[in-house]
């Protein structure tokens, strides 16, 4: 177990030293000229000139690169080009805060959720109950996210007015401000995982209920509610673990529909609007944290798979 | 009168398939005494699997038990309701399943999945049960019960593993034990230990047993009495003894003809049933037997025989047991002697010298933790010679490295070291240097046909594509089609196969077809790796005849690679016998089989289950586990088990190679004269007869 953990913790070095100088290559294929970018369309020659040379952009592609990683490692994310040239660390911390909370509370409603209906599903196999589940769920996965959101926003926000229809939290919000405004964003982005996590469930039941470990259970005697809970579950959550941590991936830097329908400060918001602005060190710093996030998801689904394991535990 | 265990009487189990009834078994009666164990012995598809959960009332959530009885001791089964039936199953009665692996749950320790029965049914504590499980572990005979119950099911060989789901069905002491298939997947070695323990278990707990299985071999060793199967429906059911001795039915006759056994400097052909199983929807109306039965008369295509009982107290289902029984009929009982036969020729097809092959060479991370392993040595240095038209058997328990020598040969694993030789011409040890003659002169037969023959190509697409490959010059797509007619016509399959997909084949038919694409290169040497061990005894003996036919008319080789020395003695001239990686015994088949051999070999054959009842075997328990690769006993490899140990020398000293004339060879310690000599003589205290 060791030896894969520190197998794991040197891949995800690895993953993110590459995927830092592919975000840094693609940046650099962006049209525009970065201190014209800062400076201005009047701004003077000389002036360019001189900003280039201050910001190190007359150097070598490579040397540029391992500056930027340097100081992006020592904590030096560097200024955002929008008004005010705000730092940016603190900037991308305080989003990411939001996207924290979003996509934990998304969690928590989404996954006992859509793992129960799976189940059910799984164990009533081509019966009504389990078409019913798969059809609901599936149409709701088709739908897009503004659909749902401004559905939801229609009918709960607008109509009954149990919750309110935008998210414009602020730092200083306490938690009964900010989680009602939390409830209906969370709800959309459930539509969209309780399809996949369900079917996954479903499809884990449905291949463990055939395996012959299962037989050797229940002619044990066991009671059926002991033969499903602690011997088919066990195994055929396995499998879904994975899919629940990559969408905590895409819950932290994906939600871009979302958090623009409800004008939440996201991650994903701040993304699009680095883009707009051709920001670039703020794209950089954004999509970087989102990466790191993605893979620090999986190296955690992985490691929860392993210790769930004994097959790979026991390596 | 006894009252028996097990009370069977005209059982009818239905599959609902495609939304029709089909009658999956038709009228199934059997009783089991105390104390009694039951043979159930059917090819595939006979319905013998069925036959044994359905008397544990479990049936596919598409089967039902139409009509029919079933009481356990004396208590009617199909009056109880599920919750009663959840109190009797673990209790009363247990299932030792065939793949033992796949039936212990991967994700808790083989301990608690013992206790969890003696918890459920006798109330017993936590603390209780696990006592009570390592207890049962100890019985079972597995040395360090503790640590073998804190282990995972996959932390465990296969012989461990079986042991555990015998544990598991006996911690209970339940009345009827149903043994499905349970040592299908061990070797022979491991094989006669559990045997034993099943024979020593089931007195002590007063038991009775039934035990399914298509080992004729095992059946006669183990049981009492025996029921055969086919088509659903009980065919004959009677002792062992008598029903060996005197069988009566085409197909119990058939059955036991169809064994391949050793025939000490004789050709033989061994007798065939056709055909094959009938499908749940196919069966005939009348004899289910009655298109492969060499008996049949035109009655028994339209009267259903009826299951009739003889003074003796047996039961035989078959129009003309009388003529048979007098000897009015006669049906061929052993292998015929080849008239034509075809001996191998001097010349080398394929020699091999220190074939060497290692695995988990230690990575660099492993060495930056201080972790590096010492490599697997899976061959090592192994050297062999196989003649033309002659067939080199190599066998050995699983973990001998056996099938790794057959993979380095064909280039499928690259040799580390060793030099091969193919036709008297130096041979790559990786496959992407040999040539496309190389390839085409070596070709592999795998053991299972499911898995080798790929589900989207018909026979004749995965013909012509071997045959297109391998050609030298450019062919017409007649020549093809006429080649592919050529092939299936030396298989004996229909030249309308070239049309069919592998699912439509039955599993001889798949390896049949297996064989044909490996003779449609022309090869000079065959790889076959447990050609038929996945196939029914009657389809085995029809494979075994092809190959033996093919190779006197191709003038082809092999290398057979079994753990059913029967097999190989049927169809090997020539036996390596290999032990960790070793060769440690070779020579002619016949004197390989008989003393003096190796200590190794004897074993090996003295544990292959003889499918003579009244064969007084003698029996030598080889004890503990093959010892890992990883960690190579000095000396002798096979010091740690073997039962003619010398002394500090076997442990010390690897054995020399001494000769016992005319090729033979035997690693041992122990001179050749005096291995002839114990091994003649009356069994010592090692040995015991039964």
């Amino acid at each position: 177990m060791l030896r894969y953990l520190i197998r794991r913790l040197l891949l995800l070095g690895l993953t993110l030293l590459i995927t830092s100088a592919i975000v840094f290559a693609l940046t650099q294929l962006l049209p525009g000229d970065v201190a014209r970018l800062i400076l201005g369309r009047e701004a003077q020659p000389e002036a360019i000139a001189n900003l280039r040379e201050q910001l190190g952009l007359n150097d070598p592609i490579p040397q540029q690169y391992v500056n930027w990683l340097i100081g992006f490692l020592n904590g030096d994310w560097g200024y955002s080009f929008g008004s005010g040239n705000p730092a940016i660390r603190p900037l991308v911390m305080e989003r990411l805060g939001y996207s924290m909370r979003l996509a934990l509370l998304t969690l928590a409603i989404a996954v006992p959720l859509s793992v129960t209906l799976g189940v059910i599903a799984g164990l009533k196999e081509n019966t009504w109950i389990d078409s019913a589940i798969s059809l609901v769920s599936l149409s709701i996965v088709g739908l897009p996210e503004f659909v749902t959101g401004l559905v939801l926003i229609n009918t709960f926000a607008l109509g009954l007015g149990w919750f309110p229809a935008s998210a414009t939290v602020s730092a200083n919000d306490p938690i009964d401000k900010w989680l009602p405004q939390l409830i209906l964003p969370a709800i959309t982005a459930t539509f969209v995982l309780t399809g996949y996590i369900a079917r996954m469930a479903r499809a884990g039941v449905i291949d463990e209920l055939r395996r012959p470990y299962v037989r050797t259970a229940i002619l044990k005697g066991l009671p059926y509610h002991q033969v499903i809970l602690k011997h088919v579950l066990r195994n055929a959550l396995l499998p879904t673990i994975t899919v629940i941590a990559l969408s905590f991936g895409w819950l932290i830097g994906g939600l871009i529909v979302i958090e623009n329908v409800f004008s939440y400060p996201g991650l994903g918001r701040l993304l699009v609007a680095a883009v707009d602005r051709k920001d670039i060190p703020l794209m950089q710093a954004v999509v970087m944290t989102i990466i790191f996030f993605y893979a620090l998801a999986n190296l955690i689904a992985d490691l929860v798979y392993a210790l769930l394991n004994p097959r790979i535990r026991l390596e | 009168m006894t009252v028996p265990v097990l009370q069977v009487e005209n059982l009818n189990v239905d599959y609902r398939l495609e939304r029709q009834w089909l009658n999956a078994l038709r009228d199934v009666s059997l009783t089991i005494n105390p104390l009694e164990i039951h043979g159930l012995v059917g090819e595939s598809g006979s319905g013998k699997t069925t036959l044994a959960l359905a008397l544990m009332r479990y049936l596919a959530p598409n089967a039902r038990i139409s009509s029919g009885t079933i009481s356990l001791d004396g208590d009617d089964l199909l009056a109880k309701s599920p919750a009663d039936m959840r109190r009797i199953w673990g209790k009363d009665i247990s299932l030792v399943p065939q793949d033992s692996l796949a039936s212990l749950n991967p994700s808790y320790p083989v301990g608690d999945q013992i206790a969890e029965v003696t918890r459920r049914h006798q109330r017993l504590s936590r603390r209780e049960s696990w006592r009570q499980a390592v207890e049962m572990l100890r019985r079972v005979k597995l040395a360090d019960p503790e640590t073998v119950a804190r282990r995972y099911p996959h932390q465990l060989s296969g012989g461990m593993q079986q042991r555990v789901t015998i544990a598991m069905a006996l911690s209970t002491q339940p009345r009827l034990l149903i043994l499905d298939e349970p040592t299908t997947a061990l070797d022979v070695t491991t094989q006669a230990v559990i045997l034993d323990l099943f024979r020593e278990l089931i007195r002590a707990n007063n038991a009775a047993a039934l035990y399914v299985s298509h080992d004729l071999g095992i059946v006669a060793q183990l049981c009492d009495r025996v029921t055969v199967l086919y088509g659903g429906e009980v065919m004959a059911s009677g002792p062992v003894a008598t029903l060996y001795r005197q069988p009566l039915h085409p197909y119990t006759i058939g059955l036991l003809a169809s064994l391949p056994r050793p025939t000490p400097g004789v050709e033989t052909r061994l007798p065939a049933i056709e055909g094959a199983a009938p499908s749940l929807a196919e069966r005939p109306r009348a004899c289910v037997f009655e298109p492969r039965c060499p008996a049949a008369i035109p009655l028994c295509a339209e009267v259903k025989p009826a299951l009739e009982k003889l003074p003796d107290g047996r039961l035989v289902k078959c129009h003309r047991w009388r003529e048979i029984a007098s000897g009015a009929v006669q049906l061929p009982t052993a292998p015929v002697q080849q008239t034509t036969s075809a001996p191998p020729r001097q010349r080398t097809v394929l020699q091999a010298d220190g074939v060497t092959k290692r695995f988990g060479e230690s990575n660099l991370l492993d060495q930056i933790l201080g972790r590096a392993s010492k490599p697997v040595r899976a061959v090592d240095g192994v050297s062999l010679r196989i003649r033309e038209r002659s067939t080199l058997g190599l066998v050995g328990e699983s973990g001998s490295g056996k099938t790794t020598l057959a993979r380095c040969i064909v280039g499928l694993t690259t040799a580390d070291e060793g030099e091969l030789e193919l036709l008297e011409v130096p041979l790559a040890n990786a496959l992407s240097q040999r040539s496309r003659d190389e390839l085409r002169n070596l070709q592999m037969v795998f053991q299972n046909p499911n898995d080798a023959l790929n589900p989207y190509h018909t026979v004749g697409q995965a013909l012509a594509r071997t045959i297109r490959r391998l050609s030298a010059e450019r062919l017409t797509d007649e020549d093809i089609r006429q080649r592919i007619a050529q092939l299936l016509a030396a298989v004996r399959l229909p030249a309308e196969y070239a049309g069919r997909y592998p699912a439509e084949l039955s599993g001889g038919e798949k390896q049949r077809v297996a064989i044909a694409r490996a003779f449609a290169a022309n090869p000079a040497l065959i790889v076959a790796d447990e050609p038929t061990s996945a196939l029914d005894v009657s389809v085995q003996s029809v494979v075994l005849n092809l190959l033996k036919d093919l190779r006197a008319r191709e003038s082809t080789s092999y290398l057979l690679i079994s753990h059913n020395l029967d097999v190989v003695a049927y169809l090997a001239d020539w036996i390596a016998v290999m032990y960790l990686g070793e060769i440690v015994e070779e020579g002619d088949a016949d004197d390989v089989y008989n003393p003096p051999s190796h200590p190794y070999t004897e074993a090996l054959v003295s544990a292959r289950p003889v499918p003579d009842p009244a064969a007084r075997q003698k029996i030598i328990r080889l004890e503990g586990e093959v010892p890992s690769a990883r960690h190579l006993p000095s000396g002798c490899r096979f010091h740690t088990r073997c039962p003619r140990k010398l002394g500090a020398i076997c442990e010390t000293e690897a054995p020399p190679w001494r000769d016992a004339g005319d090729g033979h060879f035997i690693r041992c310690h122990i001179p050749v004269d005096e291995l002839a000599e114990l091994q003649a003589g009356p069994p010592d205290s090692k040995h015991e007869d039964r």
